[in-house]
């Protein structure tokens, strides 16, 4: 086990994931998963249903902790302090401020229902930051006209549709200003003509330079906007690469299998 | 314009037996003999035994009437009303931290917090403020004070409601609190807020829909349920009324004093509940 270092090909690595592994009672959910992602990059995880793709995902901002292994982010591990060949847990506080670096945006949106679309973006940067109250508003006001819903600032999450609650949701995680972006299946939940305008957002975001890890069933999106595609089936990372390589060429039969059927 | 649009419009088909050119068919709703019949005859009863009550004169009416509003009947209806409110507020606040602990991951709290509400549910509240009422024959002195000189009887009332409605709202609580969606704590701590702000900001607000109509009868169960301490001589509503009339043998007119004075306070909540209710749903389907 190496600490965090600086990747050979030149951009730093934002994300590291040493051989993570990671049980829910008898059931091993990832079976060591190495991964490294550089800053500025978009990386999008692909996999059938049960292959702990999302719950990979759910450990980088240590909402699941793992239970072999480390993770950094922007070299920093994850809930985690590193003492000579020990980890030691992180007190919640702390594992709180480390989030606020790393955004995440859910297949459900969990925006909070009983607060309006301002409420929800600025409620983290004023509780968690500490942040003026002024300042966050008119920041929120400034990405809630980037992700096109300047109008809604005062409604309600129920009334909008689920295409405007996830770009809502996708305001929110930036109104922490986080260096990564951690996106969990987030256009599964919506009707099929409300995925597009979603997927947009995401895509404005990875030209901007933003690093993401995106969990998706898209593929064309994943041909589009990712830098690397990464492949996992039962706990394991199957194959990684550009998406011309693992979309168009894959190496391994399984990864040939699962693209046959969702393409 | 328009003929060109009439042309498009498409033509509905036209019912079975329906003949062209004629208007549309009237509907006619089917006669309810039977539910008319049973209206009036429900109502002639209620009619009968308003009558009976207004007639009787055994009930009594203008001595009711004459004790509606004495100082004394007055005086017992404050104590119910700050009594019922002291006992909500101390019962839920102790109730709230009785589910925090329930919920918590450090197992001797919750165990703690389990015992507790055990203990106090599985007794008559009777039995309950007997116990506390007669505590001085196990503590004589607390705190260096006699314990009776300590916990008059109206502390004593407090003390045993707030214990004994305390069990049921942590309850209450716990329920409104697993009501909410766990995506919500989720998202909360993945924004980085700290637990206090998640349960306050968060969690509560969403949980107090589920809260509010179990509250609302526990509120209103509980302005009648403190019609008990009336046993350790405290003055409340009924053991104002119960005064007058072991001196007049009056007592029913002055039960229905104490009555009409629960009727009256109840039904203000139920509406007061309607209106809490209304701005806890604030953000759901339906509202706005």
């Amino acid at each position: 086990m190496s600490a965090p270092t600086e990747e050979a090909t030149g951009a730093p690595a934002m994300v590291e994931i040493r051989s993570v592994h990671k049980s829910f009672g008898a059931v091993e959910v990832l079976r060591g998963i190495d991964l490294s992602v550089r800053a500025g990059e978009v990386t999008v995880v692909l996999g059938p249903s049960g292959s702990g793709k999302s719950t990979l995902l759910r450990t980088v901002n240590h909402l699941e902790k793992v239970d072999q292994g480390w993770i950094s982010v922007d070299g920093t591990l994850v809930g985690y302090r590193r003492s000579g060949n020990k980890l030691y847990e992180l007190r919640e506080r702390e594992v709180l401020r480390q989030r606020t670096r790393i955004g995440f945006v859910f297949q459900n949106f969990n925006l909070f229902p009983h607060l309006t679309v301002l409420e929800n973006i600025i409620e983290a940067p004023v509780a968690a930051l500490g942040r003026p109250r002024k300042d966050a508003v008119a920041s929120a006001e400034r990405l809630l006209a980037r992700v096109g819903l300047a109008d809604k600032a005062g409604s309600y999450p129920k009334q909008l549709s689920g295409g405007q609650q996830q770009r809502v949701a996708i305001a929110r995680a930036l109104a922490l200003e986080p260096k990564l972006l951690l996106f969990d299946e987030p256009t599964s939940a919506l009707d099929p003509e409300l995925v597009g305008e979603v997927l947009d957002v995401i895509k404005d975001l990875a030209h901007a330079g933003t690093t993401m890890i995106v969990v998706t069933h898209e593929i064309g999106f994943a041909r589009e906007v990712a830098d690397t595609v990464v492949f996992m089936d039962e706990g394991r990372i199957v194959e990684q690469g550009p998406p011309a390589d693992v979309l168009d060429r894959p190496a391994q039969e399984r990864t040939r299998a699962f693209l046959s059927k969702v393409l | 314009m328009s003929a060109q649009t009439e042309t498009h419009a498409p033509s509905l088909p036209a019912p079975p037996d329906a003949h062209a050119g004629e208007s549309a068919p009237r509907i006619v709703p089917v006669r309810r003999t039977g539910r008319w019949a049973a209206a009036v005859l429900v109502l002639l009863l209620l009619a009968g035994a308003l009558v009976s009550v207004v007639r009787n004169d055994a009930f009594q009416w203008d001595v009711v009437g004459a004790y509606l509003t004495t100082d004394s009947v007055l005086r017992g209806l404050g104590l119910t009303l700050w009594l019922t409110g002291l006992v909500m507020v101390l019962g839920f606040a102790l109730g709230t931290l009785l589910a925090v602990l329930r919920l918590s991951g450090n197992r001797v709290l919750q165990a703690v917090s389990w015992g507790y509400i055990w203990l106090f549910r599985s007794t008559p509240i009777l039995v309950q403020l007997l116990f506390w009422f007669n505590i001085g024959a196990l503590y004589p002195q607390i705190l260096g004070i006699s314990t009776v000189n300590l916990l008059g009887p109206v502390t004593v009332a407090v003390i045993g409601l707030t214990l004994h409605e305390a069990a049921y709202a942590a309850e209450v609580v716990r329920g409104g609190i697993l009501s909410v969606e766990r995506g919500q704590l989720e998202a909360a701590q993945s924004l980085g807020l700290g637990p206090w702000r998640r349960l306050r900001r968060i969690v509560l607000p969403q949980a107090m829909r589920s809260i509010v109509p179990p509250a609302g009868n526990m509120l209103i169960g509980t302005l009648k349920g403190t019609s008990i301490v009336s046993i350790i001589a405290v003055q409340d509503l009924l053991y104002s009324v119960q005064l007058v009339y072991h001196r007049t043998y009056e007592v029913i007119p002055l039960l229905l004093v104490a009555t009409l004075w629960y009727v009256a306070v109840t039904s203000l909540l139920s509406l007061g509940q309607y209106y809490v209710e209304r701005h806890y749903a604030r953000g759901t389907a339906g509202t706005r």
